[in-house]
């Protein structure tokens, strides 16, 4: 199965990249989903949680406040004003 | 002739005690330099994925946005001038003030009004100096810049490019006068047309440069009205942390050769004094013998 190649950057740093099954993200209007394969998108994200399903190791979640991301070729990039990782995040990070 | 000494020796302890701060200066921003870089370095994946968005929404769309469409007639521009807070970085923040200058000399030309902003310390001296008005400063961490300083600048440059032109002194673009570090030894000063954008439509040099036909969530106006303010934000930022990393270089090497200049000079005026010595000690001797020789003529 395809995998979606998931980037997320702050504004002054780097946060998080990996691979992953399944990306799921607050937008303005509601909460989105998004599995290898998608159709190219780019959104507002609210104020909330990202949850990250990576391809190894467990669920990861990133409290966001406000930014946006943007999906083409099963690659994600999230663009957060400011990113806090959540507990047991520190896997995936390279 | 003893006086002569006295001066050389002042002029000594005097120099040694300045290289030293020099040398000390040298050795902070060298210190510091390393962390400047890593924070351009650590800025370009926000800068690169928002520019990539924006250029995203703004090619492929018919977009019909305040920011993105060129004014009928530039009346007032607003030029953002980033200098340093403190000095002793050789000519780091007189050339931003000279491009700065032309800059403003070249809208002038052009009939429009100027309404400056300015970043650090030292763009505030050189123009309370010159009794020139400027419209907002910011001062304080020019060598280690915040986002939220950036956040701040950009919010003021687009509340007064959202405003109108005759009763709220509102603007019609935005350019930004900063030091682009190239490398550790080539700083650039730097002027920027940051608003309106000018999207740059590129040529997708291979297949996978293609941008894809996004979708928008909620609405393409909503995404952009979004977006540029970020980008905007960015672009600042960005120009901060590079100015402040050419800050540091320019330091660094002002320091360094204010430094070697101070050992030069002590050398130079170690000789001197020795020179001036020998020659007192050679007069004291030509008088006692000058005065034997009187006595025993006598």
């Amino acid at each position: 199965m395809a995998e979606l190649e998931v980037e997320i950057v702050a504004a002054d740093h780097f946060v998080w990249s990996g691979a992953a099954k399944m990306v799921k993200a607050r937008t303005s209007d509601g909460e989105i989903g998004i599995l290898p394969g998608h159709s190219p998108l780019l959104a507002i994200l609210a104020e909330g949680e990202l949850a990250i399903e990576p391809v190894s190791g467990d669920r990861i979640t990133v409290a966001v406040d406000g930014g946006f991301f943007s999906v083409d070729n099963n690659r994600v990039v999230i663009v957060a004003d400011n990113a806090q990782m959540g507990e047991a995040a520190t896997a995936g990070i390279r | 002739m003893g006086a002569q000494i006295r001066v050389y020796r002042q002029k000594i302890s005097s120099t040694t005690s300045m290289r030293k701060i020099f040398k000390a200066m040298e050795l902070i921003a060298t210190s510091r330099i390393g962390k400047a870089r890593a924070r351009v370095a650590a800025s370009l994946p926000y800068a690169n994925a928002i520019t990539r968005a924006v250029s995203a929404v703004a090619s492929q769309s018919e977009v019909d946005h305040p920011l993105v469409t060129e004014p009928a007639q530039i009346r007032r521009a607003a030029v953002l001038v980033i200098t340093s807070d403190r000095g002793l970085a050789g000519s780091y923040s007189a050339s931003v003030l000279k491009q700065a200058e032309g800059l403003n000399e070249l809208l002038h030309a052009e009939g429009k009004e100027v309404k400056t902003f300015l970043v650090g310390r030292k763009a505030q001296a050189y123009f309370d100096f010159r009794n020139r008005p400027y419209h907002r400063v910011w001062t304080g961490n020019t060598d280690a810049p915040e986002f939220a300083t950036a956040k701040e600048v950009s919010e003021a440059l687009l509340t007064d490019f959202a405003a109108a032109y005759e009763e709220e002194g509102g603007v019609d673009e935005i350019h930004v006068v900063y030091t682009r570090f190239k490398s550790m030894v080539t700083q650039e000063p730097t002027v920027v047309r940051l608003l309106p954008l000018e999207v740059v439509e590129e040529t997708a040099a291979s297949e996978s440069d293609l941008l894809p036909l996004y979708e928008f969530e909620p609405e393409t106006e909503q995404v952009l009205d979004a977006l540029l303010p970020r980008y905007i934000e960015s672009r600042i930022f960005a120009a901060m942390l590079q100015a402040a990393a050419s800050e540091l270089a320019a330091r660094q090497r002002a320091m360094k050769s204010a430094g070697d200049n101070a050992t030069e000079l002590i050398k130079k005026y170690t000789r001197l004094r020795n020179t001036a010595r020998q020659a007192e000690i050679t007069q004291e001797l030509s008088e006692i013998v000058a005065g034997a020789d009187a006595l025993s003529a006598s």
